[in-house]
């Protein structure tokens, strides 16, 4: 194992990669998913969606409520089967990347262990792929360092705040150095100042780890800031209505005021509002 | 010294509430001089005490066993069967039910129908009664704890490629000590009252149950008074054991409390 910081993708180039050609982090071909089919409550969440996610990329999903896009997210993570269609994330099927550990989840809520404390809660998943308990301790202390969030080791969940608690989150879903980060609305119930602090540093991370990264929000300055691509959806049954390349360059804090990053924001809205 | 004021602040309350109550006890009953087997004064329950002092803590040990091991087995089969009921939709579908209809019966009516089955006195039938009343909310607690889990927890650890065993392991137990130790906490008193209750109808004659309806068969209520005190020190004791263990096993809990 390596040390924190710039080699942290080390492991991250050895899985998918033939003849030196890296596969799509994301591909995804005509999908469809139907909830509880030939029921009296048939849902169609999402019909035909074509996603192609490239290495390296921070691809947002937006859209209205019910529109299927963490539907979309759990189909990626082999959480949800899809009806119809191909899902492949790195060049594998959903599920067999799921196996292999290739992505890692966020969630709303950060769903960190109270029995745990914070170093325990981000060993966790290394836990689970039977790491030694040194390798384990070395790993979290890295990561706490990513978070900037190293005095807080042996404190309990509880005692953190809501966006310390969504850090811890971020650390144990990037312990085991995946190629894929999936998060669903990961800053959605937190206050608009610590939301964007943590988009900052959910960038920061990005471009230290050279991560891929798909987004599910319903704000589109939250998606406009973050990714390289936002992919809007349409109302239900779920489609990808555009998909909006977003090249705003590095991001700082004064792209949140620049016109660039305001006509990205109108052509992101335009797309929602008219979808096809 | 801020130990010292600790212990004094924590102490000091329950301590002079006991006082109040007893010395109040006693000086109305010494104001109104009733007829002693209404309600014998503390004072006289204490010389009961002393002067059966050999019986009754025989007869403690004879129902203490029957409560502690009534317990224990009440427990296991109650977490055993919440595990099982959690574990796998047959057996939820199957055992729900039946332990439902199991709590519906009257169970301390069941202790004559005990000591008709493991003769009437053995302590088998005791024993009986404390598991059957201690069973249901242990079971009905800790399979909630263990359902009751937040569904991202679940998904998180189905993202990392953990099977249903290592989410019950990491996630549903954990998840369902708060719930497990509260019903635990609940099922000491109910032990005490399961065992005690059953020995009016049966079981060994040297038993709390029995000194007690002796002594009040023979209208000594000073000595049925001693045997309930008795009684009830073995409820306390297992509740503060109960305590001690909630503590020890899951400190964590009482962190979180802390900080909320």
């Amino acid at each position: 194992m390596s040390d924190a910081g710039p080699d942290m993708n080390d492991d991250m180039s050895d899985t998918g990669a033939v003849d030196g050609v890296q596969p799509p982090a994301v591909e995804i071909r005509g999908a469809s998913k139907i909830f509880n089919p030939g029921r009296h409550n048939e849902v169609k969440a999402l019909e035909d969606i074509d996603l192609h996610i490239d290495q390296g990329d921070f691809v947002t999903l937006i859209g209205p409520s019910g529109c299927g896009k963490s539907t979309l997210l759990r189909l990626i993570a082999a959480l949800v089967d899809a009806s119809d269609g191909t899902v492949l994330v790195n060049g594998k099927t959903a599920d067999a990347a799921r196996l292999d550990r290739d992505y890692s989840m966020v969630f709303q809520r950060a769903g960190l262990f109270d029995w745990r404390n914070v170093s325990r809660n981000i060993e966790l998943p290394l836990e689970l792929m039977g790491w030694k308990a040194a390798d384990r301790r070395r790993r979290s202390a890295e990561m706490l360092e990513l978070v900037k969030l190293t005095e807080f080791a042996r404190h309990h969940p509880a005692e953190l705040s809501g966006g310390m608690q969504q850090r811890i989150a971020i650390a144990r879903a990037m312990s085991f150095h995946p190629q894929l980060l999936l998060m669903d609305e990961p800053f959605g119930a937190l206050d608009e100042m610590t939301r964007e602090h943590m988009q900052n540093e959910l960038l920061r991370i990005w471009s230290e780890t050279q991560i891929t990264v798909v987004f599910v929000t319903h704000s589109i300055p939250e998606a406009v800031f973050l990714s390289t691509k936002v992919a809007v959806m349409s109302p239900r049954p779920g489609r990808i209505a555009a998909v909006i390349d977003n090249g705003l360059g590095p991001r700082t804090d004064a792209t949140r005021d620049d016109p660039a990053f305001f006509s990205n924001v109108t052509a992101v809205r335009d797309a929602l509002r008219g979808g096809h | 010294m801020t130990a010292a004021r600790t212990l004094l602040r924590s102490w000091l309350p329950p301590v002079v509430a006991a006082v109040v109550i007893f010395g109040g006890w006693e000086a109305v009953l010494a104001a109104l001089r009733p007829d002693g087997f209404v309600l014998p004064p503390p004072s006289e329950i204490g010389s009961a005490v002393a002067e059966n002092f050999d019986a009754i803590v025989t007869a403690t040990g004879v129902t203490g066993f029957i409560i502690v091991t009534g317990l224990l087995a009440g427990v296991a089969v109650g977490a055993a069967f919440a595990l099982l009921v959690t574990a796998s939709r047959a057996a939820n579908e199957t055992l729900t039910p039946l332990a439902v209809a199991v709590n519906a019966v009257p169970i301390i009516a069941l202790a004559p129908i005990f000591n008709a089955w493991f003769g009437l006195l053995s302590p088998r039938s005791n024993q009986a009664v404390v598991v059957v009343l201690v069973f249901f909310p242990i079971f009905i607690n800790t399979a909630r704890g263990l359902t009751q889990v937040e569904p991202s927890q679940i998904e998180l650890m189905e993202s990392y490629g953990a099977g249903r065993w290592r989410i019950m392991r990491e996630v549903r137990i954990p998840n369902a000590m708060p719930f497990f130790f509260t019903a635990l906490k609940l099922a000491t008193s109910l032990a005490v009252i399961a065992a005690i209750v059953a020995e009016y109808f049966g079981g060994r004659q040297d038993a709390l149950g029995n000194l007690i309806t002796n002594s009040a068969g023979l209208t000594r209520y000073d000595d049925a008074w001693a045997a309930v005190l008795a009684g009830s020190l073995v409820g306390i004791g297992l509740y503060a054991l109960a305590v001690l263990a909630e503590r020890l096993v899951m400190p964590w809990y009482f962190t979180a409390r802390r900080s909320a």
